[in-house]
């Protein structure tokens, strides 16, 4: 039987701000387990959450990004459940009136424009850590987590393969950095994501029961287990076996998801809203100052990359995947006016250097100058582009200019006719053999003279005048 | 009857509390009563009112995101039932 897969996501997603959504503690990664606390994020009783603004500003970006519409009123609720990760009993969440819906963001595989829908974007807090003791019946809990702001990202079950959902996470992960609200970092969990997979034969309009997945800590994990996932519910499908729906842990070490067999009791959380938070009402005039403040999202910059630089689509890719990266090519492309060269320079080489060192752009000790006078002098004749590899190389070593460089190793090329028509007056007289040889008709020794001068020249002639002379002074 | 004992078993298990056979009795009478009396409410004609969630008219509380000083591990920790190092300790669970 042939099956198709139906895929939806919900990516939580850790807001850049200052401090946590409820209270001043501060939202910073490592501090000594417990420090960033405080009676509010703590649970004590009779505290007052106040909601931080940024934390609905970031969210608004987040919705105008993914073509959302926001609600006009939207409000907290408390959704009730005991774990001691959340020292309430309580997370404050968005359920019944969320900030934003009816989204969408566009993928683009292979050429082929998919929309995939989002349902809804809510805010709420995070809860704390939890380590588990070894040896004793014991876990411990760290609460500086507990009220760190989230935005939860819920898609429609829009996809249909693990590629497609790997890539509409890469893309939603790419709009947040961008728009600067989160750090995107997967390992400290800046970035998460559970997947509902189910599946249904081909042409069956009713979906099939879902699985959650949880635990999948970076991109590839995440494919690894829709994989393994779909895998699963089809070997069991066509054995007479049903799924169930269930919460799964992917295991990375194992390759495999696991049932989550512990919290077998079924979830009610009995919702109902904070009465400690009032309603957020969002006007007109406060999401036009929101929109106005977006960057030049991934999609558009890379639109326009192909369009003004006229480069090939994957270039475009590759360049806007970083905002940052995006910044320094156009600089290079600005300062030489070469963007076909450029980008293959920043995507071959620099590139190439910055990941075997696992550092990003900002650290690149070549300037975009640096780059842009090279690939000037490249195209002014006075360097080869073989020339040009063993320069970039230097230049990333030392941070030296290409000037600077050229100099040094003495590496200008030879471009000066009357020298090397020298040059190869002596190698023809060297070499009578090969000469009657090439004009009886023997062209491939064409490439033996070209050899013979470059090697003269230690590598310095300009390749293009030495084959224009040849041509002429072998005839 | 509005609710059974079975569902006042069912509420304050998932509020984590015991009741004895009495106070079970007790409660579902109790509970009856209250929901008797949202019926009333129910009576009134509620067509064309916008359902709200808060009694005061206030929206739109905000606090800027301004770090204030928070009140540390020790003092954290200073009333838990247990703790360990820097750590509240809690039965072990696991996932």
């Amino acid at each position: 039987m042939e099956f198709e897969t139906v895929i939806g996501l919900e990516v939580h997603a850790q807001m850049l701000t200052d401090t946590k959504i409820f209270c001043g503690c501060s939202t910073k990664f490592g501090g000594a387990p417990n420090s960033h606390t405080c009676p509010v994020c703590l649970g004590m009783p009779g505290v007052l959450p106040v909601l931080n603004k940024k934390v609905v500003e970031f969210a608004m970006k987040m919705a105008l990004a993914t073509n959302c519409e926001i609600n006009k009123s939207c409000e907290f609720a408390r959704k009730n459940y005991f774990y001691p990760d959340l020292p309430k009993g309580y997370q404050i969440s968005q359920y019944a009136y969320p900030l934003a819906e009816h989204g969408h963001i566009l993928l683009d595989v292979n050429g082929e424009q998919t929309k995939i829908g989002i349902t809804r974007i809510h805010m709420e807090e995070d809860a704390g850590k939890l380590m588990h003791d070894e040896h004793n019946p014991s876990s411990y809990v760290d609460l500086n987590r507990t009220g760190v702001p989230l935005i939860e990202i819920v898609s429609e079950p829009d996809m249909r393969s693990s590629e497609e959902a790997a890539d509409y996470l890469k893309r939603l992960h790419e709009i947040l950095v961008y728009l600067e609200i989160c750090d995107g970092n997967m390992e400290e969990g800046s970035f998460r994501c559970d997947a509902n997979v189910s599946i249904r034969p081909k042409g069956q309009k009713e979906f099939g029961t879902r699985a959650e997945l949880k635990n999948m800590n970076s991109f590839r994990n995440v494919q690894r287990a829709l994989e393994y996932e779909i895998k699963r519910q089809q070997y069991l499908v066509e054995n007479g076996g049903t799924v169930i729906q269930e919460t799964r842990l992917w295991d990375d070490a194992q390759g495999a998801t696991n049932s989550m067999r512990s919290k077998e009791e079924a979830h009610d959380y009995r919702y109902f809203p904070d009465p400690d938070l009032v309603p957020i009402l969002v006007d007109e005039t406060w999401v036009e100052k929101i929109r106005k403040e977006l960057p030049e999202l991934p999609l558009t910059k890379r639109e326009r990359f192909i369009k003004d630089y006229q480069i090939p689509a994957y270039d475009a890719g590759v360049l806007t995947a970083d905002k940052a990266l995006a910044n320094y090519y156009e600089e290079v492309v600005k300062l030489c006016a070469k963007p076909k060269a450029a980008s293959n320079w920043v995507m071959g080489d620099v590139l190439k250097f910055l990941n075997e060192e696992k550092r990003d752009i900002r650290q690149c000790p070549i300037t975009a100058k640096s780059l842009a006078d090279m690939i000037r002098l490249i195209e002014e004749g006075t360097i080869s582009g073989k020339m040009a590899k063993e320069i970039v190389e230097d230049m990333y070593k030392t941070g030296k200019s290409p000037q600077t460089i050229i100099e040094e190793k003495g590496l200008v090329q030879i471009t000066d006719e009357g020298e090397l028509i020298k040059t190869i007056t002596s190698i023809i007289e060297a070499n009578p053999g090969q000469l009657a040889d090439y004009r009886g008709g023997k062209e491939k020794l064409f490439g033996f003279f070209v050899g013979q001068a470059m090697k003269a020249t230690k590598g310095k002639a300009n390749p293009q005048l030495v084959n224009e002379l040849l041509k002429k002074m072998l005839a | 009857m509005k609710i059974s004992s079975r569902e006042v078993e069912y509420v304050a298990n998932l509020a984590r509390l015991e009741v004895t056979e009495a106070e079970k009795e007790k409660f579902t009478a109790q509970l009856n009563d209250i929901l008797l009396y949202i019926d009333k409410l129910n009576e009134l004609d509620t067509k064309g009112v916008e359902p709200m969630s808060h009694a005061i008219s206030v929206t739109n509380a905000f606090r800027e995101d301004k770090i204030l000083d928070s009140i540390g591990t020790e003092n954290s920790l200073a009333n838990a039932p247990d703790a360990r190092g820097e750590f509240f300790r809690v039965p072990k669970v696991i996932d």
